[in-house]
């Protein structure tokens, strides 16, 4: 699925940024102005002129939303094979090994449990520092396990997503956990479970058209690019100019496809009063 | 005159000689030893070619203008078609068709997708690229065959879901998701057919399924080889190595088991016989139907959760367990 080309900029944790960004200033995803690093930084990773919320690691996710000392990770043994003998400019299992490096990972998304203002909650935090956040077969099978865990001990399960999408590099198999997830979804439906989504900036392709819309409620980050087939496919096909804040949350939420957009700062607060209501 | 694709070029020079020598030399002995001996060539050059098919000369074959299409294999094995329109909500979606059909004399829920064949038909139904009201419809025809217990069989052949401005207004992922979620739990069997392209989440919204049957030369993949080019590889011209890479043709599949059925296609494709290959869907169909309905409702959907449960390449713990 081709969402996005090569997009950089997006990247929290690529080593080849501007200039600018390395130093004591940064630039602004969404409204290109130089902002203080410090400042987005004390801010909870907002931009102070727009209001657009920068990327944050997944830990950086967890400490935001999970009660200090409270989370417990799951399955964090499980990496991924090489099913296909993938290779393109580079091969697949070199691929994974410098991301593994980097991120000290085995894989684009953490899952575990944790208390939400003291309110137990199954969590799925997508790694978009991790081959882009891809869901090939270890993203799949862990948001099923976590589904499961769910099932088992009756928790609501929160499900953070920040990706570009399938993971091509594990072909056919990356395009069924999209079914793969679903159904695990369906399942905590039928059991009565609450499936909150929290779709950060950006989530796209065949994790926008599996589990990140199935939310019983849905909420985004203000600003985040969220949708099907990315911005640069949707111009190659149109050939025509997308409007100003296409894809945006706000764009999401005018059209009816999210239930609310929150701040970073009230996350925790929204997050654990709605799991309440269920 | 057949529609030649690029790679069968070889194969066309050979047969306009024989036209030319058929039509200048009328019955003189000479002429006819020489198309006699052009046919042989001819015979043997098809031989090779396709006995020796590269992913991405299947993929040309699978998108081929005159590659039966789902309507034809409606036509040619269903009785008593009556299509429905619309998903009650926008609008309808004539990339998506679908409708009540009698199959061996029983009735049931036929949908897929519709590329056309003629330029205009094919600008009517967008290519085959449904937007999300057509995924909408056909939802509400599976919830249709549920409720009056039809089993469904779709055929999947598409380049993928439309991208557009207002498919992406609409929620065309939420429209791909929800297929997904609601065809994992559907109380009536489902069989699907890959009868040329599967292109990505667009072709999925249609083959959430408990057997997947496929055509000799199909594909079916998470990204076409061209967007996968352009994004691993940064360049249009690996195009082919990006087919072979992501392992899309009906073989690759079956033994990743993603497909339990290949069903074989006539030398050069399945337009070059398109009868002989509705048949051969239609029995292959008959078998697939009647042992899923044999499974009593409880058992099928505890398979398919399986089916789809166990899908994935996963080290680590013994992924088996839990
Ligand atoms: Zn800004």
């Amino acid at each position: 699925m081709a969402w996005f080309k090569k997009q950089k900029g997006a990247e929290p944790e690529a080593p080849k940024r501007s200039k600018v960004a390395e130093g004591m200033w940064l630039k602004c995803n969404h409204c290109r102005e130089i902002v203080y690093r410090k400042e987005v930084e004390r801010n909870n990773k907002v931009c102070p002129k727009c209001d657009y919320h920068f990327p944050i690691s997944v830990m950086e996710r967890i400490t935001l939303l999970v009660d200090f000392g409270t989370f417990k990770e799951w399955d964090a043994d499980l990496g991924p094979l090489d099913p296909l003998g993938f290779h393109d400019t580079k091969s697949y299992k070199d691929r994974v090994k410098a991301q593994q490096e980097k991120t000290g990972r085995k894989d684009a998304i953490m899952i575990g449990e944790g208390q939400m203002n003291g309110r137990r909650v199954a969590l799925c935090v997508f790694d978009f520092g991790f081959m882009g956040g891809s869901m090939g077969s270890v993203v799949g099978e862990k948001i099923c396990r976590a589904i499961d865990r769910a099932l088992e001990a009756r928790l609501p399960v929160v499900l953070v997503t920040a990706s570009g999408g399938a993971r091509m590099q594990e072909g056919i198999l990356s395009l069924m956990q999209m079914a793969k997830t679903s159904a695990a979804v369906a399942k905590l439906g039928e059991a009565k479970l609450p499936f909150i989504c929290l779709l950060a900036d950006p989530t796209f392709g065949g994790v926008t058209a599996s589990v990140a819309m199935l939310g019983d409620v849905i909420i985004a980050e203000p600003k985040a690019l969220i949708g099907f087939a990315g911005p640069r496919v949707i111009e190659q096909t149109i050939k025509q100019q997308l409007p100003d804040q296409f894809q945006r949350a706000e764009f999401l939420l005018e059209h009816g496809m999210i239930d609310m957009i929150v701040e970073r700062k009230q996350l925790k607060e929204t997050l654990s009063t709605l799991v309440a209501h269920f | 005159m057949r529609d030649y694709l690029e790679f069968e070029k070889p194969l066309r020079e050979i047969e306009e000689k024989i036209e030319k020598l058929a039509t200048a030399g009328g019955g003189k002995s000479g002429s006819q030893d020489e198309i006699r001996k052009l046919r042989m060539k001819l015979a043997q050059l098809e031989h090779e070619l396709y006995s020796s098919l590269t992913p991405w000369q299947r993929t040309q074959l699978a998108r081929h203008p005159q590659r039966p299409s789902t309507l034809d294999y409606i036509g040619e094995i269903f009785r008593d078609f009556l299509e429905f329109h619309g998903d009650r909500s926008f609008g309808d979606d004539r990339a998506i068709v679908g409708g009540f059909a009698r199959f061996n004399d029983r009735s049931v829920m036929v949908i897929g997708h519709q590329k056309g064949k003629t330029l205009k038909e094919r600008m009517q139904r967008n290519f085959g690229m449904p937007n999300p009201e057509g995924y909408r419809k056909a939802l509400r025809l599976m919830k249709m065959a549920e409720k009056f217990n039809r089993p469904i069989i779709t055929f999947i052949d598409t380049p993928g879901a439309y991208p557009g401005i207002g498919a992406e207004e609409r929620g065309q992922a939420e429209a791909i998701a929800r297929n997904l979620l609601v065809m994992s739990r559907l109380t009536v069997p489902i069989i699907s057919v890959v009868i040329g392209e599967g292109g990505s989440g667009g072709a999925l919204a249609l083959g959430v399924s408990d057997r997947v049957l496929m055509l000799e030369h199909g594909v079916y993949s998470v990204i076409s080889p061209e967007g996968c080019a352009a994004i691993l590889w940064d360049d249009p011209a690996k195009v082919p190595d990006a087919a072979s890479a992501l392992k899309m043709t009906a073989q690759d599949l079956l033994d990743l088991k993603i497909v339990d059925e290949v069903v074989p296609e006539p030398l050069g494709g399945a337009h070059r016989e398109p009868r002989a290959v509705t048949e051969r869907v239609a029995k292959v169909l008959t078998n697939q139907l009647f042992q899923l309905t044999e499974l009593p409702i409880d058992q099928l959907l505890a398979q398919r959760d399986q089916k789809y449960r166990r899908i994935g390449a996963v080290s680590g713990l013994d992924p088996s367990s839990n």
